[in-house]
């Protein structure tokens, strides 16, 4: 069994009263995919910045391979963010530059490349996600779905050794949705990276996930291969995994019931 | 209630000292800068211009009724070249720069901020503060001072074209009274030395309200109407602190 590249010990974390993560413990392993999944609202993409150490916990600890990620002097920090790409839910590209400058971006920050190996090295990127043809674009002119593949170029321009993804599949197209799940599985199968994805579109996400962890009101509440997952018996998994409004996640708000408030009378 | 603006200040206190660090890395990224100069000042060159055409023109209307009732046209050139250059030029250019530039500036990095652009370069291992925000505040505070003192020499033209075109006074006193009592140091220099510090001042309101806001469009929305307001009252404020300590 290969060794944890992400290890989450006691994770507390809380956005004013409201508790995020209430001491959660994870491990992400090396090599493999694996997927965060949970109701909306539970924290997933705050997970992803924790790891990232964009936000800071309350409490606990996120060692990524082998270091504690809060306890980074900033150098650090960023050395260890080099080696850890992230692809946002909106592809996060920056507007100003056209397609080929926002994957070289990183590339002219971080390394002494000569132009003409940079250009090699976008193009290669760009091929890789089926989007070479398109390196004179603006942001403005691509699709939802291009624009995720060309933020997966840009994640990858570096050669990290995990690549987050936040939510990749919201708001797609079935043929963009088939081709970002296609694109996770061969990108992490191919570079040898260790992948976390954070969605809650359970079909495409278990069809290409080794791992799977549920999170929900801020505990982890399952978590398994994905055919452990697929063949849990515990309510909450069913409920979640099939997709039914009745069971342990109650389908109502929490608060008072519609007969308390329709008692209530005005002052 | 009373917390929270000094919990802002604080903040953006903080923030202008992340800011002033990230301008020495800019020496060797100066296109950065210069990217920013364009958008920051040349931009906003037309709506000085004309502003300043018609401040001038309407001052020289103005003083020269006056000036008429006591036989004194001849030192039109001198007030309208005073007002311009002490309180106007910088007052009314810092004024419109946040409106114009300040308000862009906000809305574009809390745009940013809430399209996860700014996350996105964090994640990269690049420092928002140092490649977003230096160069925005860096060309802000230069260009407000060219931007005034572009305000003051069209509205002396101005000044002059009604004054001595429109109105008939004599061109050669126009110009000899501005050379011979208007003095660099004492008038242009604190006129300069003013504009430096507005530009200052409304540059980081705007990017601190930008990197600040909730990234929501109500959010930005907010953040731009804040930078504006504050601005705005920010720099008649130390107009009146700096001419009480330059003129009296």
């Amino acid at each position: 069994m290969s060794e944890p590249l992400i290890k989450i010990r006691n994770l507390h974390f809380s956005r004013g009263a409201n508790k995020i993560f209430d001491g959660v413990d994870m491990d992400v392993l090396e090599g493999r995919i694996t997927a965060v999944m949970g109701p909306s609202g539970t924290g997933k993409t705050t997970l992803l910045k924790l790891i990232g150490g964009q936000l800071t916990p309350d409490q606990g600890e996120i060692h990524v391979q082998g270091q504690n990620v809060h306890k980074l002097k900033r150098a650090g920090l960023y050395k260890l963010r080099k080696k850890m790409g992230m692809l946002f839910q909106s592809g996060a590209l920056l507007t100003d530059l056209s397609v080929f400058e926002n994957i070289a971006y990183p590339l002219r920050e971080h390394t002494n490349l000569s132009e003409s190996m940079i250009r090699t090295m976008v193009l290669i990127k760009l091929q890789a996600v089926g989007l070479s043809g398109a390196h004179q674009l603006m942001p403005s002119e691509l699709s939802g779905g291009m624009a995720r593949r060309v933020a997966l170029a840009r994640a990858l321009a570096l050669d990290p050794m995990m690549i987050m993804y936040d939510e990749p599949f919201t708001g797609q197209d079935p043929i963009s949705l088939g081709v970002l799940v296609k694109l996770i599985k061969q990108t992490n199968d191919a570079l040898k990276l260790t992948s976390i994805l954070v969605s809650h579109d359970v079909g495409e996400t278990l069809s290409i996930a080794d791992d799977v962890k549920i999170i929900s009101r801020g505990k982890l509440v399952a978590e398994g291969t994905r055919d452990e997952i697929m063949h849990s018996d515990s309510a909450w998994v069913r409920q979640f995994v099939e997709g039914e409004a009745d069971g342990p996640v109650p389908f109502h708000y929490h608060g008072a019931s519609i007969e308390e408030q329709l008692m209530q009378v005005k002052a | 209630m009373l917390l929270n603006p000094i919990i802002r200040l604080g903040r953006g206190s903080i923030f202008l000292g992340k800011t002033l660090a990230g301008i020495p890395q800019l020496f060797v990224r100066f296109g950065l800068v210069i990217k920013q100069l364009y958008s920051v000042g040349v931009q906003t060159l037309l709506i000085t211009l004309v502003a300043g055409l018609f401040v001038g023109m309407v001052l020289a209307l103005q003083l020269h009724y006056t000036l008429s009732t006591f036989g004194a046209e001849d030192t039109l050139g001198l007030l309208v070249a005073l007002s311009l250059v002490r309180e106007l030029g910088p007052v009314v250019a810092a004024l419109l720069f946040a409106g114009r530039a300040g308000s862009a500036l906000t809305a574009e990095i809390g745009l940013m901020k809430a399209t996860e652009q700014l996350s996105g370069l964090e994640m990269m291992a690049v420092d928002p503060i140092q490649r977003i925000i230096a160069p925005r505040f860096l060309a802000g505070f230069l260009s407000m001072p060219l931007l005034a003192a572009i305000f003051s020499a069209v509205g002396i033209l101005g000044g002059y074209m009604v004054g001595v075109d429109l109105l008939g006074v004599d061109a050669g006193a126009f110009w000899s009274q501005i050379q011979a009592k208007v003095d660099f140091y004492e008038d242009v220099m604190n006129g300069i030395i003013k504009s430096f510090v507005f530009g200052f001042i409304v540059s980081w309101i705007a990017v601190f309200e930008g990197y600040d806001c909730i990234p929501t469009s109500e959010g930005v929305a907010r953040a731009t109407t804040r930078t504006v307001v504050h601005s705005s009252l920010a720099v008649l404020g130390m107009d009146f602190v700096l001419t009480a300590i330059m003129f009296n």
